[in-house]
């Protein structure tokens, strides 16, 4: 490494830093600091006064290395690297020390000992600039197409908004027909719009769209790589089918629970979920005279504890279009807790107690009992309100179960390196920053897949992912990490630490030269540095904040 | 013990209590100008050499400090830190160090107030422990 050549640049920020904090003395010290062969101050550093001043420097006194004594680099660090480079310096070689938020505005009584502060932090940061190596940001090529694994509503949507964006799109679905989950559901609420007329058109325009290359009764059984290249191998029809995408969209959608043993499930012939009702009517079969719907048939109990979301106001749509076709029929829906957020969902509610649907509620822990042999006869439940146990008349015992993890999201889940949560949903990288994104750069989440979802939602998600994913393919290329981690092959003894600690599955033992080494994938490493904290052998260098120039900073400080 | 003023020398996660430390200052919250912040990109990737190193320079205190739990921009880096500040503590007896010399605390972008305050109770608590004992044994050494 060339000898450093320290240029350190202290700045006044007007009054902010200089009304507190002695900018002269500190220029003073830093000049008698190793390898600092300048210091100067700007009234502001940051102005195209303090700008050309950096850059002035840098040739005129052959700087390799360049420190600013000002703000906080979460504002300005850009700023200050970008003036570097234009002055031919590498970007990487620039440190930053924060002294007005770390020092004049905290310390504003204390002027001697801000003024001492700030000079401990400039040395600390001209000891770590001396270490600094200059970085390059890769570019890695993104190939212009996406795959969407899931054919159902949200899927679709996610498909045509990406093709119609003029990106190549294949369309993996494991049934032989697209539609999911709204192909056996009868009408949708609010509005009463049958579920197969938004399904088949849709499914025409998927089908006629000339960017989508649509995969039935398929799976995709290999994903390699990584954001802008990702080799997918799919199963289609039990015959190999290969491609290569830039981005990937999971839309696996959900289940339906089946409550086998709970209220006679499965051993009665009147027993039916929400689901079956959906189809049932769909047929136009009679329903009786008298039904009860149970809400929250395996939802929020011990073993699963969320809410479903969407079931109270599935519940309350059949029992309301019961009502509309045969105002005589007698509808209880017996319930824990109603949860109908929202301004519209609140006046489907209150609709259908004007139709006449009764609600009862009921506890956890004095559940409603099925009465009858073969086939229910009646319900007897603790009517939390009246005190009392009453007794239902019942020809269709309907019950509301939540949606459940798609069968298949274990298996995605380690094919793309993307985590599940607690209940086996996929889990975005940020609930509130990143919510249709993994942390898995290039793969996004939509619709039931991640939680349960109703269609306006998912169709939502299914745009925000498209929107996500179009990102990459638009720009052709993504800029991969400067600042990441790397090993050294020598020293490494292949103990697998890192590979098993690393968040974003970039680490592998690789065999090389007849032995098991550690390898980074650049394109996939974020820089986090967990791997190098952990590595017992220190084969392993996390660029831009080495070990070497972390304890450079610990040795200025106390040395 | 008079007059005596602790050195603590804070690592701090780039995403979050960096960001805290920010905030103290823009809204001009006053605390004691007894520690260094050293940046570190999350605090999962904080090597526990680096807290033996600075006890071994003559720090009175540490702190590490990252995201909560859930804000990680790297997922679970604040785990591994409680990690491996675990292993630190006991590494940290053994060389007389007490408890309190260490202190690990996850504050986020939104709490400058709070970052000041950790900063005020570990100078006032390492105020009545007095010097590291550490520091103290070599210079008697030296
Ligand atoms: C009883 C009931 C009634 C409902 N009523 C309404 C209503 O009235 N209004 C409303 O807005 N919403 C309603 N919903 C919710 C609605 O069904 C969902 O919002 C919608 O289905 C979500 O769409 P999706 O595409 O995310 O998932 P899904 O519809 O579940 O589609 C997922 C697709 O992915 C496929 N797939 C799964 N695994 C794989 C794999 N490994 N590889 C390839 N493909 C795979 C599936 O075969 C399926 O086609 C109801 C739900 C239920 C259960
Ligand atoms: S990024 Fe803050 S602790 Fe990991």
């Amino acid at each position: 490494m060339e000898e450093p050549r320290v240029g350190v640049f202290v700045c006044h920020c007007g009054i902010n830093i200089g009304a507190y904090v002695k900018v002269p003395d500190l220029v003073e010290y830093a000049k008698k600091l190793p390898n600092v062969v300048h210091a100067e101050r700007n009234l502001f550093t940051c102005s195209e006064e303090g700008i050309s001043a950096i850059k002035k420097a840098i040739k005129e006194h052959n700087l390799n290395r360049v420190v600013v004594a000002s703000c906080t680099p979460r504002t300005h660090e850009q700023l200050f690297r970008a003036a570097c480079e234009e002055a031919g310096l590498n970007k990487y070689l620039f440190e930053f020390v924060n002294i007005r938020d770390q020092c004049s505005w905290v310390h504003m009584r204390e002027p001697e000992k801000a003024t001492e502060k700030a000079g401990d932090l400039i040395r600390m940061g001209i000891a770590k600039a001396r270490l600094l190596e200059p970085l390059q940001e890769i570019e890695i090529k993104v190939t212009p197409a996406a795959l969407v694994i899931g054919g159902g509503v949200v899927g679709m949507e996610a498909a045509l908004n990406l093709a119609r964006q003029d990106f190549d799109v294949h369309l993996v679905e494991k049934e032989s027909e697209l539609g999911g989950t709204l192909r056996s559901i009868n009408k949708l609420f609010q509005t009463s719009e049958e579920a197969e007329k938004l399904i088949k058109t849709l499914v025409e325009q998927v089908k006629s769209h000339p960017k989508i290359y649509t995969h039935l009764s398929s799976k995709a059984k290999e994903v390699t790589g990584f954001i802008g290249n990702f080799d997918v191998n799919v199963d289609e029809k039990g015959e190999e089918c290969k491609f290569n995408v830039g981005t990937i969209i999971v839309a696996i959608g959900a289940e339906s629970l089946r409550p086998t043993g709970q209220y006679g499930y499965g051993k009665m012939t009147n027993v039916l979920t929400q689901l079956e009702l959906e189809d049932h009517m769909k047929r136009g079969e009679p329903v009786g005279e008298n039904i009860v719907m149970v809400n929250c048939v395996g939802a929020r109990v011990p073993e699963r504890t969320y809410c479903g979301r969407i079931c109270c106001m599935t519940a309350i749509k059949n029992a309301s279009l019961i009502k509309e076709s045969n105002p005589k029929a007698k509808v209880w829906i017996l319930h824990r807790d109603l949860m109908t957020y929202g301004v519209d969902f609140e006046r489907y509610y209150r609709k259908a107690m004007e139709l006449g649907v009764r609600f009862i509620r009921y506890s956890l822990e004095r559940p409603p009992e099925v009465i009858g042999e073969g086939k229910v006869e009646r319900i007897r439940v603790y009517h939390e309100l009246w005190r009392r146990e009453i007794e239902l008349p019942c020809d269709m015992l309907v019950l509301t179960t939540p949606l459940i993890p798609a069968e298949d999201s274990q298996n995605i889940s380690k094919m793309l390196k993307v985590s599940l949560d607690e209940f086996g949903f996929f889990l975005e990288a940020h609930l509130k920053l990143r919510p249709v994104e993994f942390a898995m750069d290039g793969v996004y989440v939509c619709g039931s897949a991640r939680w349960p979802t109703d269609v306006t939602e998912g169709v939502s998600q299914a745009y925000a992912a498209a929107a996500k994913a179009a990102g990459p393919l638009r720009m052709g290329y993504v800029k991969a990490e400067a600042i990441n981690a790397s090993v050294n092959e020598v020293e490494c003894t292949g103990c697998g630490l890192c590979e098993l600690l690393c968040p974003f599955q970039a680490i592998e033992l690789q065999l090389k030269r007849d032995r098991m080494v550690s390898h980074v994938n650049e394109a996939v490493c974020k820089g986090c540095g967990t791997c190098c904290a952990a590595c017992r052998s220190g084969a392993i260098t996390m660029h831009h904040f080495t070990d070497e120039q972390i304890l450079a900073q610990v040795e200025a400080l106390f040395g | 013990m008079a007059g005596f003023e602790p050195q603590i020398i804070a690592f701090c996660c780039n995403w979050c209590t960096y960001a805290a430390a920010d905030l103290a200052g823009t809204s001009r919250v006053q605390y004691p100008a007894n520690v260094r912040i050293v940046r570190v990109m999350c605090s999962g990737m904080v090597n526990p050499i680096y807290v033996l190193k600075a006890f071994e320079g003559g720090a009175d205190g540490v702190l590490i400090a990252g995201c909560h739990l859930t804000d990680c921009h790297y997922i679970d880096g604040p785990v591994k830190c409680d990690a491996a500040v675990d292993k630190l503590r006991k590494m940290l007896h053994v060389l007389g160090l007490e408890d309190e010399r260490l202190r690990r605390e996850m504050i986020s972008t939104s709490e400058g107030v709070v970052f000041a305050r950790v900063i005020k109770e570990m100078v006032e608590q390492l105020k009545k422990s007095g010097p590291s004992p550490l520091k103290v044994k070599m210079e008697a050494l030296a």
